[in-house]
């Protein structure tokens, strides 16, 4: 009785969570150009989207250039600051350094994006530039944000592998330099790995941020859905969608079979 | 050829402070070309420490570190000729057993074959030939504990350091490690520093013991030597059991303890010093209460296969006896000791601190000791609400009268 | 001492560099344009103006709390149920919840806009069957309600991975002295599932509080949020010292709360639950 109870509950929620996306599923098949009245089946706006006869083109783009490249550059520097902070002694060096990367995490995206506008702004006046935001102050903003997620996957993995690691490739011959590359980050590459998954997916759907720091030039996906309101609408962004749900879905479906996989091995 | 007489490693003055402690405290030691040696003593004694000055991966604040002569300061872990097994093998996990076991004859751009060569060798030698390939994280730890001594053998040090790596495995297994390293090094001939806090483990493998507690050498000997002469109270209570007692050299041969004057092989101390004894428990007969130099009671009688072990009380202090001979608890009996099973040692900073066979564990005397003060404080607390119920009765019953009588 | 060496030093170089510039500064010039105007003179004017704002202020806190309340109130159980199930079970249930996740916000706030709108499905469907339409967006509630549905996830998450890795054995060890399960749930997994709790508020209230798309698509435009004075400020009047000093505000106001909840909860490690 209670297990039905709990069921029901946790179907209700699924429902309900899961009914924006059923909608945008179904209206991407829409035959009508409206996103809410719904006028019989068509395949047109997949069509549309594959022909790139639809303005998706650019900013998907866009956003895909700067979530590999903004990815890229804050794994090197994140798995560099996460092997420093793990080798501090000064206790209170390391709380201050492990405060600084909280912030980004815990302080709201509005203030993230507005205050490094800002510096933008400031530096633009002091150099009389008449832009001051570009495609590169909004690639150095992903990156300030992505950082602080790439050392949360690396550093745990660090505390996880034997501490002695680098040492024995030291006492076998290796230079420290040649310890690290040889020894270490393959031990925690599972880390890095997952920091740059991470840092990739969260740059591919940031919009405040990127609404505060980007110029006119560079427009991203989220920006498109964002400025989406000032025209007539058409259901293409939702067939879009749909295929990123499904591209999604099966990601994390394999991550997590391929896990079950690793847990009967380890058995 | 070996050469005993070299001194293969020599640690000069050797001090290490760590946030505001001493963990080594002006440290020497010498360890000779081929030796088997054990550093030995609980955790914190400073023996990883000092086997990580010998390694390179610590450099002391004072002092030096002199390999074959020359000076080692300043020289990284990687430059110097010695290698380390550690305590959880640290094998490399991205690569199976073959590339653990080449990976410091590929630093060193030894060519294929002759790695492929002397990889096989070393694999047989620690038995594991037919596991080249395989994974390092599918092997049980006694395998893994083989592949790290290939891997550092392979290379053909002159030194070999070991931070407990026997410590992981089971009973059985350790004793059967125990004896492979011993005839891995007598085979090869190499410098073993062996770190343990298994006091069993360093009597059975080594040639010579270096005992430590508190970043200090507390004494350096053969095991037969720190077993039977330990030097101080420390070495004393770490090796083996042993009854500790204060005592009085009266004069050269003649010790006095517990109330009785025995005949005793140790000269050299001043008529009438203070002296600890000690006393092995398997040194000590029980005989008829009127035979017996020492006479105490029976407080408890252990049955453990080999011997029985019988508490004593004689005169508040509890000795421990070993003996096939039983007794029943609550006898009385008698004790005869022979004069070389009586050891007597300089007093120490050590001295008094092990107290008698009350206990065996430093917790549980600690225990004993707080439930005691505790014990104490409830019943003073208790006694205080008491008196404190009592008074308040006492007004109740006065002042109820009182109302009472204004009552009617 | 002496032991650390070159690399080691050297290797965080970069990133000390890179935030100090682009996570401290920042935060030092919020500040410097708050207590500044157009001209660079120091005032206190921009902090004065806030009073301006209160009502948007207690507004966006009042909504926040509510979302965060009501996504406890539904994540709890949830997380609660989840637990109990088989571990492939839990497996693809986790699944399902993290997938909204990494759908675009935008993108699903926009879908319950064109659901929840004055001509959206729901209204559509409602005139077909002949009843009258229902206002739904351009409502306190249809905001609140756009906040729980896209940090729930968030608030499941923390909590049910804190439940999931309560030892089995100190379960056990309650039903040994005797507790069933409304007990269990009381004394032992709720005192314990805390941390995460403490997280899913967090995670919860921060995004809530500063939000401004969720209050334009499904505020319609009535409602305005923290967030929205903020947007209107350096987008529409280009008033950098005003939209800086609301920005500043919102920063002291999330830190003051966070800081009073980690007083509440004791430790939550808040750095590690994403």
């Amino acid at each position: 009785m209670k297990k039905t109870i709990g069921n029901i509950f946790v179907g209700l929620m699924y429902l309900i969570l899961y009914l924006p996306l059923l909608v945008m599923v179904v209206f991407s098949f829409n035959a009508g150009s409206s996103t809410s009245v719904f006028k019989g089946l068509s395949f047109k706006w997949y069509v549309e989207l594959f022909t790139n006869s639809t303005d998706v083109g650019v900013p998907v783009r866009n956003t895909l250039i700067l979530a590999v490249v903004s990815a890229v550059i804050a794994t090197v520097i994140g798995t560099a600051a996460a092997v420093y902070i793990y080798y501090v002694r000064s206790k209170l060096w390391k709380n201050t350094l492990n405060t600084v990367t909280n912030i980004p995490m815990m302080n709201p995206d509005i203030v993230t994006g507005v205050s490094l506008m800002l510096l933008f702004v400031f530096v633009g006046r002091l150099v009389g530039a008449v832009n001051s935001l570009n495609f590169f102050t909004l690639l150095i903003a992903h990156i300030t944000f992505n950082i602080p997620y790439v050392i949360l996957n690396v550093l745990p993995k660090l505390n996880q592998t034997d501490p002695h690691l680098a040492e024995a490739a030291q006492d076998l011959g290796s230079t420290p330099t040649e310890s690290f590359f040889r020894v270490v980050l393959p031990a925690i590459m599972p880390g890095v790995t997952s920091g740059f998954m991470m840092a990739f997916t969260l740059s591919l759907d940031d919009f405040i941020i990127s609404y505060y720091t980007t110029g006119t030039d560079f427009q991203t996906l989220p920006l498109y859905i964002f400025n989406m309101v000032k025209k007539p609408v058409k259901p293409h962004i939702y067939a879009l969608y749909s295929i990123i749900f499904l591209l999604v879905l099966a990601v994390l479906l394999f991550t997590n079979i391929s896990g079950m996989k690793d847990k009967k091995e380890k058995k | 050829m070996l050469n005993h007489e070299k001194n293969i490693i020599e640690l000069k003055n050797i001090t290490v402070r760590f946030d505001g402690e001493t963990i080594l405290d002006d440290l020497n030691l010498t360890i000779r070309d081929g030796e088997f040696v054990t550093l030995l003593g609980s955790s914190g004694c400073g023996k990883t420490t000092t086997l990580r000055i010998i390694a390179g991966f610590l450099e002391p604040d004072e002092g030096e570190v002199f390999f074959d002569s020359k000076n080692m300061n300043g020289v990284p872990a990687h430059k110097r000729e010695v290698n380390t097994i550690f305590q959880r093998y640290a094998l490399f996990p991205h690569y199976n057993v073959f590339d653990n076991v080449a990976y410091g004859l590929k630093v060193r751009h030894v060519p294929k074959d002759e790695i492929r060569e002397r990889v096989m060798e070393m694999l047989r030698l620690v038995n594991l030939e037919g596991f080249a390939k395989r994974s390092v994280a599918k092997l049980s730890g006694g395998q893994q504990q083989r592949v790290a001594i290939a891997r550092a053998l392979v290379l053909k040090p002159k030194v070999l350091l070991l931070d407990e790596p026997l410590s992981a495995l089971d009973a059985k297994l350790r004793k059967d490690m125990q004896v492979e390293l011993r005839n891995i090094q007598q085979a090869t001939g190499i410098t073993f520093i062996f770190v343990t806090h298994d006091q069993e483990e360093a009597l059975s493998m080594s040639d010579t013991v270096v005992v430590m507690n508190e970043g200090k050498i507390q004494q350096i000997g053969s095991p037969e030597d720190i077993y039977n002469e330990p030097q101080n109270a420390f070495v004393a209570d770490f090796i083996g059991e042993s009854n500790i007692l204060d005592g009085v050299m009266k004069e050269d041969f003649k010790a006095s303890f517990s109330g009785h004057t025995f005949r005793c092989v140790d000269k050299g101390f001043a008529p009438g010093e203070a002296v600890d004894i000690v006393v092995r428990p398997e040194d000590v007969d029980i005989v008829k209460p009127e035979n017996g130099m020492l006479r105490g009671t029976v407080t408890s009688v252990t049955f453990l296969g080999v011997h029985y072990e019988i508490i004593v009380d004689i005169g508040g202090f509890k000795w421990m006896i070993q003996t096939t001979d039983y007794a029943g608890v609550g006898d009385t009996v008698g004790l005869s000791i022979d004069p070389d099973a009586i050891h007597v040692m300089k007093k120490s900073k050590y001295s008094g601190l092990y107290g008698d066979y009350s206990t065996f564990s430093d917790e549980m005397e600690e225990m004993n000791q707080m439930s005691e003060e505790l014990a104490e404080e409830y019943a003073e607390e208790l006694a205080a609400q008491r008196a404190e119920e009592e008074e308040e009765e006492k007004d109740d019953a006065s002042g109820g009268s009182a109302e009472e009588g204004a009552g009617t | 001492m002496k032991n650390r060496t070159f690399l080691q030093r050297i290797i965080g170089a970069p990133y000390i560099f890179w935030a100090a510039v682009f996570i401290v500064v920042p935060l030092i010039i919020v500040v410097y344009y708050s207590f500044t105007d157009a001209a660079g003179n120091f005032t206190l004017d921009n902090m004065k103006n806030l009073s301006d704002y209160g009502q948007i202020f207690r507004d966006s806190i009042l909504y926040s709390l509510a979302a965060t309340a009501i996504s406890l109130i539904l994540a709890y159980p949830f997380a609660y149920v989840m637990s109990r199930k088989r571990e492939k079970t839990q497996q693809i249930m986790m699944v399902l919840v993290m997938l909204p996740m990494w759908m675009s916000l935008l993108i699903l706030t926009y879908s319950w806009m064109n659901i929840l709108e004055r001509q959206g499905i729901v209204n559509t469907f409602l005139t077909k069957i002949g009843l009258s339409p229902m206002t739904l967006i351009g409502t306190p509630g249809a905001v609140i309600f756009g906040m729980v549905y896209n940090y729930i996830p968030y608030m499941i998450l923390p909590i049910y991975s804190v439940m999931s890795k309560i030892e089995p054995s100190v379960l056990e060890a309650a039903e040994d002295l005797g507790s069933g399960s409304v007990s269990k749930l009381y004394r032992v997994i709720l005192p314990l599932s805390m941390p995460g709790v403490v997280s899913g508020i967090t995670m919860v209230f921060v995004p809530s509080v500063s939000t401004f798309y969720i209050s334009q698509k499904l505020g319609d435009g009535k409602i305005l949020l923290v967030g929205d004075i903020i947007e209107r400020q350096i987008q529409g009047n280009y008033n950098y010292n005003s939209g800086a000093a609301l920005s500043f505000v919102l920063m002291v106001l999330i830190i003051l709360s966070l800081a009073l909840m980690k007083l509440f909860a004791g430790e939550a490690d808040d750095s590690l639950y994403v």
